[in-house]
């Protein structure tokens, strides 16, 4: 544990991301407490720039509701469909990777062409048409973003399994007759943990994003203050009041960000042959 | 060599630093040898020797800055190799020193065809025209004894087997007539009889063309069949070099007599008892087959990995299956644990038929019979601490967790380690301790047969005569039977009672051990024999102590 951190604090962008990210959760968390009222209420006058008025330093947006009340109460939603959906993704994507790899034959042929059913739809437009259809909550936006994400992981646990199915360790587990489920779940499965864990770290960038896509096309939760709703509301009038996209899109921009940082640091802390030397 | 002749490479007090954070600091250190025209100088050691690295200091092959050269001089012909600028040292290697390596395998560039290959050698020294090359390379190809020349030349090297293969090497090695040929471990990835044939080899090449060979190896069958002189490295030093003659049969140095005394005769011990255990497996007729699967467009090729293989082994009795690879044994050894399904045949344990069995049925048989594996690094699940390893085999047949690490702690103690490992993880040991966790995972179902896949082949030749003493031992006092699959005819003939070897999916021969060395009936087994490397070698009588080096831990 001690090694996993020193490898993973000589990577200062993945220190720095980590940094951003305790941040963000920190003030999601604390969002109740500094924006206690409803980040949907009318507070000041509409169209008030940023750090002119004290209290609101970031300003107001075209119907006069706090734009640091909104950011930080989208902290919460960001983050929250970010990881409830990259968990249930991997969930599902371990699972079916892990079936097909391990048992192969048959079974591996239909479980990567149901995946590949889903690879083939692009999946940006699948996840609009999956809210389309079970309505925009926050649900079906957590269940589109997870069923448009999961086969990359399958893929990557199909792949590990396979190679070490082979591998003597597993072949030892077999003749000393352990069932099929306990050499999946203790011998195998520990052993593919590294990739998965960096390939999770990234997907919870992507899913942001796609949530922040999917709101902007205002197919977000309608109760929910969302960072892409923000945007998307303000794209009307981004010439005359920059502040109310600019704000916004920075915090998806430095959390995406955060995220891949902390993804690659974990990359060259999990798998310290591949880390490059130059470090 | 001729006394008084100035050497062709001369090093001196070679030091080589390793990175901060290695085993040791130096992975040589003050290293002189001196290599003379037309001799063969043997370097041998076990792995992390520092023989290696020596090798590649000489050719400038070593990984700077990480692993650097920090004292000490290599002269070869009056001018200090580690000196020489990269384009200086570009022109001398090749043209003046070439070596060889073990991976004949991945050696050669898949895409381009051997001539080619061979020709760019020619290239890369101010080169020849092309109807000159040409003929240059087929009589290359020619001097290292590939046949029909003229086709190798067109050929891709996927068409070439690996001992072809690592002719070509050689043909690559000498096309410039270097004056210096280094041979890293050469016929190590090799199969005995083809071993034989590259020793051959590269004996005849030397003497005929004068070079100076330096040959680095592991095994003292190979240093005894070629070596003219001998220096012997431990832990980055030379401890002992001198005459072939006088290292092998006369060595001065505790490691050397150690080394020495550890190597497994090649002549079997006259039968210590007679076999009259009840008999506890025999296998009918077993078939393999493989079967690539069948394209759209081309058939499927089916190989015969087995065939009409019988075997019966009797309690407390070890039968040694051997063979070249491809042979077949591992095979066999695996369709006896059924790691693999059999296409035919009865493997009858006990008159049950583990070939029948199926599901819950099979998984409650296979605490019977256990397997060693061969690689002892691939073999521990890296993840897992070592008491857990060896627990898993019978909680997973019912034993409870706290009973079942009370027995792994028991068994760790069984094969020679400390109890306390049983809280470690894999990687903090040895190669030879690893082999005792496998061993100890494979007993702790208290299985009747031992199938062993090759244990000692990855080991070094130190820890092997340990290992296989407590193989031996263990086989004993728990009366097992033991199936003990090896290349190796030096182990078994110490190990095995009876042999059975295999050619290509099939027992060719089968008896005691020692009747079969002395007398072998067919052709094949004649021939493994006769490659067995420095088989006319016998270690000498006052340093053998019984078979073992007992005591020291691996």
């Amino acid at each position: 544990m001690d090694g996993f951190w020193k490898r993973f604090c000589r990577n200062k962008g993945a220190v720095l991301g980590l940094a951003i990210i305790v941040i963000v959760v920190l003030v999601a968390l604390a969002a109740p407490l500094l924006y206690p009222q409803s980040p949907w209420r009318m507070v000041q006058r509409p169209f008030l720039p940023p750090f002119s008025v004290d209290g609101f330093w970031l300003g107001t947006d075209t119907l006069g509701r706090d734009i640091a009340a909104g950011v930080v109460h989208g902290a919460r939603v960001s983050l929250l469909v970010g990881l409830v959906s990259t968990l249930v993704a991997v969930v599902i994507g371990v699972s079916l990777g892990a079936l097909a790899g391990y048992y192969g034959g048959l079974i591996d042929d239909g479980l990567m062409r149901f995946t590949e059913l889903f690879q083939t739809i692009p999946s940006f437009a699948l996840a609009i048409v999956l809210v389309a259809i079970l309505q925009p909550t926050v649900d079906s936006v957590v269940l589109a973003i997870a069923l448009v994400s999961w086969p990359p992981v399958a893929r990557l646990v199909r792949g590990e399994f396979l190679s070490l199915r082979s591998r003597e360790f597993v072949q030892a587990a077999v003749v000393i007759g352990q069932s099929n489920g306990r050499i999946i779940l203790t011998q195998i499965l520990p052993n593919t943990l590294s990739p998965v864990i960096v390939m999770a770290s990234l997907m919870v960038a992507t899913a942001i994003l796609l949530e922040s896509s999917l709101s902007f096309l205002g197919l977000g939760d309608p109760n929910l203050m969302s960072w892409g709703y923000m945007i998307g509301a303000a794209r009307t009038v981004l010439r005359q009041a920059w502040w109310m996209s600019f704000f916004p899109g920075i915090a998806i921009l430095l959390t995406v960000l955060a995220l891949n940082l902390v993804g690659e640091g974990l990359n060259d802390a999990l798998n310290p042959r591949l880390a490059r030397r130059s470090r | 060599m001729t006394p008084g002749q100035a050497p062709l490479l001369d090093i001196q007090g070679l030091t080589v630093r390793l990175p901060h954070g290695a085993e040791r600091p130096h992975a040589v250190e003050e290293v002189s040898l001196q290599l003379f025209a037309g001799e063969i100088l043997c370097v041998v050691g076990e792995s992390g020797s520092g023989k290696s690295i020596s090798a590649n200091t000489i050719m400038g092959l070593l990984p700077r800055p990480w692993v650097e050269p920090v004292a000490g001089r290599i002269l070869f012909e009056g001018r200090d190799l580690l000196s020489l600028s990269d384009p200086e040292l570009r022109r001398m290697r090749g043209r003046d020193i070439s070596m060889i390596f073990q991976e004949p395998m991945t050696a050669l560039n898949p895409v381009m065809r051997i001539g080619d290959q061979l020709g760019e050698v020619f290239d890369a020294h101010g080169g020849l025209g092309r109807a000159e090359r040409r003929s240059r390379v087929t009589e290359l190809l020619r001097a290292v004894g590939l046949p029909d020349p003229e086709t190798i030349g067109q050929s891709y090297p996927f068409r070439l087997s690996g001992g072809q293969r690592q002719r070509v090497m050689i043909a690559m090695a000498l096309a410039l007539s270097p004056k210096v040929l280094i041979a890293d471990e050469p016929t190590t990835a090799l199969d005995v009889t083809t071993q034989a044939q590259i020793l051959a080899l590269v004996k005849d090449l030397q003497r005929e063309r004068g070079m100076g060979v330096m040959f680095i190896t592991h095994d003292f069958g190979v240093v005894a069949e070629i070596a003219d002189r001998v220096a012997v490295m431990q832990l980055g030093r030379v401890v002992e070099q001198g005459p072939a003659d006088q290292v092998l049969n006369d060595p001065r140095h505790d490691y050397t007599r150690r080394l020495i005394a550890a190597v497994p005769s090649a002549d079997p011990p006259p039968p210590k008892n007679e076999q009259s255990g009840p008999v506890l497996l025999r296998v009918e007729g077993l078939e393999k087959r493989y079967v690539t699967e069948r394209g759209l467009f081309a058939a499927g090729r089916s190989v015969r990995a087995a065939s009409a293989v019988d075997i019966t082994l009797r309690r407390g009795e070890t039968l040694g299956l051997v063979g070249e690879s491809g042979s077949g044994k591992s095979t066999v050894g695996r369709c006896i644990v059924r790691l693999l399904d059999s296409d035919g045949g009865r493997i009858l344990l006990d008159e049950i038929d583990l070939a029948a069995l199926r599901g819950e049925a099979l998984r409650a048989a296979r605490k019977r019979v256990q397997m060693v594996f061969q690689d002892p690094f691939a073999s521990l699940n890296p993840r897992r601490r070592v008491g857990r390893i060896i627990a898993e085999g019978p909680m997973a047949h019912g034993l409870p967790e706290r009973a079942a690490l009370d027995r792994a702690a028991e068994l760790l103690r069984l094969v020679g380690l400390d109890p306390a490992a049983a809280d470690r993880f894999p990687h903090e040991f040895s190669g030879g301790q690893r082999q005792r966790i496998g061993i100890a995972r494979a007993l702790a179902l208290e299985p009747e047969l031992i199938v062993a896949d090759e244990p000692v082949s990855a080991l070094d030749v130190s820890v092997q005569a340990q290992v296989l003493d407590l193989l031996a031992d263990l086989r004993q006092r728990l009366n097992l039977a033991l199936l003990f699959i090896t290349h190796d005819l030096r182990v078994a003939a110490q190990i095995c009672d009876r042999i059975a070897v295999m050619r290509r999916g099939e027992i060719v021969e089968t008896g005691p051990t020692a009747e079969v060395y002395a007398a072998p009936r067919h052709d094949y087994t004649r021939s493994l024999l006769a490659a067995v490397p420095g088989r006319h070698w016998q270690v000498p009588g006052h340093l053998q102590t019984g078979s073992s080096l007992q005591g020291a831990s691996t």
